[in-house]
């Protein structure tokens, strides 16, 4: 059997699991559950950001196997809330022309602009931009569309499914809605407090 | 030196105005005239008790007695970053953070200043040692304790900003590295300040007090300049390694960001 994109075994953090799934290169798995079933604390456990036991793995490297910083920038998190802690957006982004930008609605310019005029929903699509530049081989999407209209949906759908083509990526979404889940998975999980089941949307 | 030597007369009288003071609060209502006459009478007392002991250790100069009380000088300006402290790290490691980089900063600084500048007979004269390391101690104390509850309250307020740069691949230096300037900043600001307006805006205490025993002038200003730099040199080599260590205890060793370290804040 082909070692899949992105490996989760026997993950346990905070109490919840263990969460066992695999995505495979090119592959969009959607996760669903009720508010406070741990969806969130799962994304964080497999970016490495809170203790856990159980081990993730990308292309069958060991998440513990490799520098943390280094993992995360492979296996990009993309929380609800994103943070901007510098004066203008474009100095969260690497010198690198970023080619994400026009396809979500911005163009160049939006690089200057302060991030404290920032709307919640122009935070959510320059937030995947900013995580698509590090090339991560791997996305977990938090409620990624949780605050934007109909049309700047499409166009974040339409971004992260020409990103997971193009670059074979593994996606991992995150969502509320059950029409969106069915549109941009192939394959669903639906999270329970002793581990996750695989069904319809 | 023609030192004027003060009676308790004199004292009673300066102690008049506290209690002037103290009245003009209570008709004030300021609420202040407790902590005023509390901390008042702990001043007389302190300070009698540690003349006292001051006389005692001059007496014999010996180092087992100078390096007693510096010990004991240290634990106490320990215990006193610590306490500081709205978030303080939980365990020793609240204590030993603050007492170890002091330890290391105000001890090796003091003890450059006896061995190769001052170069007493016997270096650990408790007429030199004991006033430059309470100086220094003091100082330090202050810088450190400002930095770390810079650093720990700004790490607890802005957690997300952390940990969304770690998200992003920095590593725990590079995601805590604005908050470590920024206490480092709020850690030295005070002696920065204190050499900027030195002479200008204010006369120094040590100084003044040089100068009220009758030491000539130009005697205090020589040991209020070494003392400047080595009370900043003191607090500088405190606040960075204090801060080098307590944001690296923030994290574990998978660059996670561990708040847990942190004790609940004190009300």
């Amino acid at each position: 059997m082909n070692e899949p994109r992105l490996r989760v075994s026997e993950i346990r953090t905070q109490g919840r699991g263990p969460y066992s799934l695999h995505v495979a290169a090119g592959e969009c798995v959607s996760l669903r559950g009720p508010s406070g079933s741990g969806k969130s604390l799962l994304l964080r456990a497999i970016a490495d950001l809170d203790p856990h036991d159980g081990e993730a793995f990308l292309d069958g490297e060991a998440c513990s196997s490799v520098p943390a910083p280094q993992w995360r920038r492979q296996v990009a998190l993309l929380p609800v809330e994103s943070q901007w802690w510098l004066d203008t957006v474009g100095e969260h982004f690497p010198a690198a022309p970023c080619p994400w930008l026009a396809p979500l609605g911005f163009d160049e310019a939006a690089l200057r602009w302060q991030v404290g005029r920032l709307s919640s929903g122009e935070k959510q699509r320059l937030a995947l931009a900013r995580a698509l530049m590090n090339r991560p081989r791997a996305l977990l999407l938090d409620e990624p569309s949780a605050s934007l209209d109909e049309a700047s949906t499409a166009a974040l759908e339409g971004v992260v499914a020409d990103y997971r083509r193009s670059e074979q990526a593994a996606v991992l979404w995150v969502s509320h809605s059950r029409e969106q889940a069915a549109r941009v998975a192939a394959r669903h999980f639906q999270l329970q407090a002793e581990g996750l089941e695989e069904g319809t949307p | 030196m023609n030192m004027i030597s003060l009676t308790p007369l004199d004292l009673a009288l300066a102690a008049i105005l506290i209690l002037l003071l103290a009245g003009l609060s209570w008709y004030l209502r300021l609420g202040l005239q407790r902590t005023l006459l509390i901390n008042a009478s702990r001043t007389v007392v302190q300070l009698l008790l540690v003349g006292l002991v001051l006389k005692a250790v001059f007496a014999n100069a010996d180092l087992l007695w100078v390096g007693l009380m510096a010990t004991v000088m240290l634990a106490v300006a320990g215990y006193e970053v610590m306490a500081r402290q709205k978030r303080r790290m939980q365990g020793w490691w609240g204590y030993g953070l603050g007492a170890g980089a002091m330890f290391v900063s105000s001890f090796s600084v003091t003890l450059l200043a006896l061995l190769v500048i001052i170069g007493n007979q016997p270096w650990y004269e408790p007429q030199y040692a004991i006033p430059l390391l309470g100086m220094m101690l003091g100082n330090t104390m202050s810088g450190v304790a400002l930095a770390l509850d810079r650093l720990t309250q700004s790490a607890w307020q802005q957690r997300a900003v952390i940990e969304q740069r770690l998200m992003l691949g920095q590593t725990r230096a590079e995601a805590i590295d604005e908050i470590r300037r920024d206490a480092a900043r709020s850690g030295l600001m005070h002696i920065i300040n204190a050499m900027a307006a030195a002479g200008i805006v204010s006369l120094p205490g040590m100084m003044t007090g040089q100068i009220l025993a009758g030491a000539p002038p130009m005697e205090a200003v020589k040991y209020q300049i070494l003392i400047m730099f080595l009370i900043a040199a003191g607090t500088g080599f405190g606040v960075t390694s204090a801060l080098w260590l307590a944001s690296r205890w923030l994290f574990d060793e998978r660059h996670r960001l561990r708040l847990n370290v942190l004790a609940a804040p004190r009300v």
